[in-house]
Parts: structure tokens; sequence; C-alpha cells
């Protein structure tokens, strides 16, 4: 029972629609983009997700003849099919562009059609190609930008999350990672589960990846002992950005293997406190399990890997029956 | 451990043991973007590619120097100085104590002038210092055709043995690179730069290829793990993309544990390079291995990528033949990696007494 989730994907022509599709699901390095062309009309993708959910992906490309053909300009009537049945919008603006005031007016004719044809639709704007604004002025350019797109959202009484993103960091990973989680129904499962099976592995982070595309889709992390205290770990706090971090890490080492015409099934990391081991969970999902690397009472290392290897297989067959 | 506190400055030619290696470039008319301190930020300085663009023009030469098995001693002439200028650094005594001398040409560029340019300092430079090795860069070759590339090597490569014939200077070796920073073709001429500076190169290569054979290995590569240099290899056939592959799961394994380690100064491994001593593999030394930052990932085909950290900033990569059964092989790859860091620690202790240069 595959269900198809309808994702409309749109914004100004040269906003990064196309290069941020094909980065994360066809694996391209931001190097890779530039040799894309402009989208002709619509180009349709239906992406599997998860063993039993279908991306049906519309890449809308946006030079002004092609979005007036979806909005009915020049007296034309709307296309009610690009907007019909539509579970979320990824709206993309490009933080370079000089025509703000007809980007955002378009997006308000987007929300328009969308009010009509599915009110229930998930909005995501994304503020994109910060890496062309200099770091100190980012904070306030991006929150100029939600202060407009929050006004043309709740004027239709619709609500839109924004993100800032860029090709080059892994803002890109962390914006598509929430985007990727509204659409999945059993998401709740996923992170109960996780958390339940971390009093197995008491590790100090579990994630679980998408395969294909690297998104974190959940995670736990072991902030308490088992007694209520809470658990330190260094004096370093954990990285915020981390999730992206991750995603982008791992897409690094599959076109790494890529390079040697095939890719990873495995891959642990001995640090010198730490060790991190990633496995396939599930045919459409990787685990990947952080610990503190711990020493016996005599002072000698103790090697986990052996454990950790035999709780991931438990969690294979607990993980089978929901994913 | 290490004798003295970096030295960046100006008096690169008295630090004892090092091997020079200087990035030249005099060119007409001050058109001096043929991308020296671009390079020496992306091998060096893990500068991205693209964040060239906003380099500043060199003004004065700059001098840094390398910590790795070899000391080396990095040092850029900015293209608009005068080569002779006295006042500024002393050339004679700096070409003395030279190991390298790399030349970069713009091949996007008009490069009739450089090359010139290049042909009256090899004549200067040979005169002092015999032992020179000169390193011609073809660079920016990005982006451009197979067929172009091999036009402007050939001729730029014509042009100048000719030339040097015309002087009667044949001897000269000089060996050409063709090289973009947008990809690791940069990576893999100052490999073979460097290699080159390396006396103990051959031991290096030997106990590669017996790695190679104790431990059924596709490749093997030892890197500088901070520029992705590789100072010695195995003596089987090399391929760009595998390099690539090698030298990119080390920036992964870096980035992954640098985003869970607990405490920043603890990056540096216990056993750093302390000296494992004593040839018997006692239970003591397997621990020690044990902790040593390792990484393992297994592939699809039947191979593993292992990564291993040694001493000085030297990182090992292998590619693993494991007949998909990797659990089998891991004893057998930790027990050689912990004996190919040994014969590395001895190396390097020799390598210490009697310094590499002269
Ligand atoms: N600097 C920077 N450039 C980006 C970023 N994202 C995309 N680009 C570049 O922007 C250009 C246009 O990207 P596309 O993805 O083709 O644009 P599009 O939105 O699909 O355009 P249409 O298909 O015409 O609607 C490409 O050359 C990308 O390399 C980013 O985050 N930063
Ligand atoms: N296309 C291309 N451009 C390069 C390459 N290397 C350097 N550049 C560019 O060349 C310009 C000049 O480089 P710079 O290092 O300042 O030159 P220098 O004066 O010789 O030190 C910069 O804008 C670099 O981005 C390369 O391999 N390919
Ligand atoms: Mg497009």
């Amino acid at each position: 029972m595959s269900m198809s989730k309808k994702v409309l994907l749109m914004g100004r022509s040269c906003s990064g629609k196309s290069s941020m599709r094909s980065m994360i699901f066809s694996n391209y390095n931001p190097f890779e983009t530039r040799m894309l062309g402009p989208t002709i009309d619509i180009e349709h993708s239906n992406l599997k997700f998860l063993s039993s959910m279908t991306l049906n992906l519309w890449d809308c490309g946006g030079q002004t003849g092609f979005m007036e053909n979806y909005l009915g300009g020049n007296g034309g009537k709307e296309n009610p099919n690009v907007f019909k049945k539509t579970e979320v919008l990824i709206y993309v603006f490009d933080v370079e562009s000089r025509e703000l005031n007809a980007d955002i007016d378009t997006f308000r004719r987007v929300l328009k059609n969308l009010a009509k044809y599915s009110p229930d639709v998930t909005i995501f704007t994304l503020v994109h190609k910060m890496d062309l604004v200099q770091a100190p002025k980012r904070k306030d350019v991006f929150d100029v930008m939600c202060g407009r797109v929050d006004a043309v959202a709740s004027s239709f009484n619709m609500s839109a999350v924004c993100f800032p993103t860029s090709i080059w960091d892994e803002s890109l990973y962390k914006a598509w990672s929430k985007i990727v989680c509204s659409l999945i129904p059993n998401l709740k499962k996923f992170q109960e589960t996780l958390e339940k099976l971390n009093t197995v592995f008491e590790a100090k982070e579990i994630i679980l990846l998408e395969k294909t595309t690297a998104l974190v889709i959940a995670s736990t992390t072991m902030e308490r002992n088992s007694d209520g205290t809470p658990r330190i770990y260094g004096r370093k706090k954990l990285d915020k950005e981390r999730f992206g971090k991750i995603s982008t890490l791992i897409k690094t080492h599959k076109q790494c293997c890529n390079k040697l015409r095939t890719n990873f099934t495995s891959y642990v990391v001995h640090g010198p406190t730490t060790s991190t081991y990633i496995d396939v969970l599930t045919p459409t999902v990787y685990i990947m399990v952080v610990k503190s690397s711990r020493d016996d009472e005599t002072g000698a290392y103790i090697d986990e890997q052996a454990i950790v290897m035999d709780n991931i297989e438990y969690a294979k067959k607990v993980f089978q029956k929901i994913i | 451990m290490e004798g003295s506190s970096e030295e960046i400055g100006n008096n690169y030619y008295e630090a004892q043991g090092t091997s020079l290696i200087q990035f030249d470039s005099w060119q007409i008319q001050n058109i001096n973007r043929s991308g020296k301190s671009s390079i020496r930020k992306v091998v060096f300085h893990n500068m991205k590619p693209i964040d060239t663009l906003y380099l500043d023009s060199t003004a004065k030469p700059t001098s840094e120097l390398y910590k790795s098995l070899i000391d080396l001693d990095v040092m850029e002439l900015p293209g608009q100085l005068d080569i002779f200028e006295p006042e500024l650094y002393n050339c004679d005594e700096l070409f003395a104590s030279t190991g390298a001398l790399v030349y970069v040409i713009d091949s996007q560029d008009e490069y009739l002038a450089s090359i010139e340019n290049l042909l009256h300092i090899i004549n200067y430079v040979y005169a002092l210092n015999k032992n020179i090795n000169v390193e011609v860069l073809i660079h920016k070759m990005d982006g451009s055709s197979e067929d172009f590339k091999m036009d402007t090597q050939r001729d730029i490569r014509s042009r100048i043995t000719t030339e040097l014939a015309n002087y009667g200077s044949e001897e000269i070796l000089v060996n050409f690179h063709v090289t973009s920073i947008f990809d690791h073709t940069i990576y893999e001429a100052f490999s073979k730069i460097v290699q080159r500076l390396i006396i103990e190169y051959g031991a290096l290569e030997n106990i590669c290829d017996m790695l190679m054979e104790a431990t059924s290995l596709d490749k093997v590569y030892l890197f500088d793990i901070n520029s992705k240099i590789y100072i010695a290899t195995d003596s089987s056939a090399n391929s760009l993309q595998t390099y690539e592959a090698c030298a990119e799961f080390i920036d992964v394994n870096t980035d992954l544990i640098g985003l869970y380690e607990e405490d920043d100064n603890e990056t540096e491994d216990v056993n750093g390079y302390e000296p494992t001593k004593g040839g018997e593999d006692t239970g003591e030394n397997s621990a020690l291995a044990l902790r040593t930052t390792r990484c393992f990932s297994e592939l699809q085909n039947g191979t593993a990528l292992v990564y291993y950290k040694a001493i000085r900033g030297l990182g090992l990569v292998a590619i693993v033949r494991t007949n998909g059964d990797f659990q089998t092989c891991k004893p057998v790859i930790d027990h050689n990696l912990l004996m190919f860091k040994r014969a590395l620690e001895r190396i390097w202790e020799r390598e210490r007494i009697e310094p590499s240069y002269e």
C-alpha cells in the first residue's frame, strides 16, 4: 500500500530548484549543478522514499512564460492540475534576486491557487543561495525575508516555515530533512522505537537516515542517565548543525565510493574518544550509532564493536516491522 | 619531540633538515595571476578552490614551514618581484639550499613571456645549485578540452626543452605537471614533487609493497593528512579516481570524528607518535593499536576502505580485498598496519638524526 505524496517545487528561474533536487535525490555534487539547464515546463519525478512512500516531485520551470501558464496570467485561466492534491509546497527565493517584489507577488499568486485547490497544503519557503550573502548580514537578510513571507501566508490564513539554504553547506540538508519528515506518516513510531532501542544501545546518539538522500529522519540523544541525572560528555557541546553535516558527509562518502564504482554497506569510525557505526538497517534506511569509548577498571580499552554490531542486528529485526 | 617551534618567517634557510619548495613565477608587466597563492592555499591550507577568487595579490615573499615526515619550507615568490632585487631577500643563498623550484604557467593566458622568464631563472639557479628539481606546472587546465590540454602541454614542453638545448643546458631535467585547483591533479603533482625530495622514498615504497603482499591490498597510500599529498604509495598502477576516493575518505573520517569528539585538545591520538619499542606483538601493543584513530568502510564490490592514523600527521589509506568477509580479515589488517606504523617510526628516527637535505 504505497502512498504517493505530491510536492510542488516552485520559484523564479535560476533560483536553484533543480540544483537542490539533483543534489538531494540524484547524488550530484554542488559543482555538477552548474551543468543544469533551465527546466522546461514541469519535470515530474517519482522518488521512492522509505518502503511505503513515493514522493511525486513537480519541479516547475520558473521562467516567466511557464509561471504565467500555471498561474493563468495574461488573461488566461490557471491550470488546476498543477495545484490540485498538493501535500507540500516548497517555494524557493533567490537571495540575489533584484526583483524581490515581483517574487513575493508570484508567491502570493501561488498561495492563492493553493488556498483554492489544496487548502491543507504545508508550506516551506527556502531563502536560497545564502552563501552569496556576507556572513554577518545573513541573519538580517533572512529575517526580512521571513517577515515578508509570513505576511503573505497569514493573509490566506496559512503559515509557512522558512529556512535559509545554500548548496554549498549543510543548510540544504537541514531544510530538506524537515520537509521530508513532515511527509512521513509514522514518524512518531520511528522516534519512539528508537528511544526504546537506546535503552539497549546506551549510545550517545542514534540517528536514522534515508538511504538514497542521506536525510535524517529520526534521532535520539542520550541526555540523561537512567537515574535521571544529566549525562556529561566531556567539555564540548554537541554541534547544533550536526544532522545536516552528517548528511553531507554521508553523501560525500557515497560519491567517494562511486569513484571506485561501488557503494558502501557499512562504515565504522573510531576516534580517540568516540566510535561511530553506520550500517544498513532496512533496504531504505541507514542507522548511525555514536558511542563514547570506555576503559575498564584497569584502564584498558574496551572494544565494543562486536556488541554494537549485535545490537544493530537486533534493531534490524525491530524496524523490519515498522518501516 | 619537535626541536623548535614552527617557524614562519624569513629565516627559511636557517631551518635545519628542511627541504625548500619554491613557487616562482616572474612575469613581465605585473601579469601575475597565474595561481600561485591559490595553489598554496588549496594544497596547504585546505581552502576551497572557489574561495581563491577573492585572494589578494601577493606582494612580498611568503614562507611557511610544514612538518610532516620531512619538513617542508614552502616559499612563494610573488610575480612582480624582480628576481635579482637584493634588498628583499638573498636569492643566491636561497636558491643554493632549495630542493625544488616550482614554476606556475597559466595555460589560459599568453604564456610565451612566462617561458622566457622561466628559462632565465633556470639558467641562473642551475649555476648555483645543480641538485635542484625543476617542476613546471601547466596550470588552470580545468574546463579545457582534451585536445587543448594535449596541444598546450606539448607546445610548452617542446619550447622549454628546445630552448634549454639552445642554451647548451640540456642536462637540466625539467618535470612537467598538468594541473588545476578544481580537481585532484594539483595534489597529484605536489605528491610527485614532494616524493622526489624524500631520500627515504625507496624504503617507503618498499614497505608499502610489503604491506600489499602481506594483507592482500589493492592499493595503499601514505598521506599527509592535512594537505592530502601522498608521501608514498605501492608500485602498482595509480589511478586518479582511486587517489581521489582515498583522499576524500580521510576528510570524511576527520569531519565525522570532529562532530562527536568530547575535548578539542584530545584530538591528537593517545599514542601520537610515541615510538612503540620492541618488535613482538605483545598484548599491550595490540591494545595500543585499538586506540589509534582508525576507520573501515565495507564496500559492495568485496573490498573495504581502511584508514589508520600514523605518526607525524601521516595517515595510511588502503583498499583491502575482503572477499566479502571483512570481519575475518580485520585482525590481520590491524596487526600489519601496526607493523607498518613501527617501520615508519624507525624511518623517522633515522631521518631525524641525518637531515634529509644536502
Ligand atoms: N552560489 C550559489 N549558487 C547556486 C546555489 N544553488 C544553485 N546555484 C546555481 O544556480 C544556477 C541555477 O540553478 P537551477 O537549479 O538550474 O535553477 P532552477 O531554479 O531550476 O531554474 P529553472 O529551472 O529555470 O526554474 C546553477 O548554476 C547552480 O549552480 C546556491 O546555493 N549558491
Ligand atoms: N580556472 C582556474 N582558475 C584558477 C586556478 N588556479 C587559480 N585560479 C584563479 O586564478 C586567479 C589568480 O590566482 P592567484 O593565486 O592570486 O595568483 P598569483 O598571483 O600567481 O598568486 C584567482 O582568481 C584564482 O581563482 C585553476 O586551476 N583554474
Ligand atoms: Mg530547473
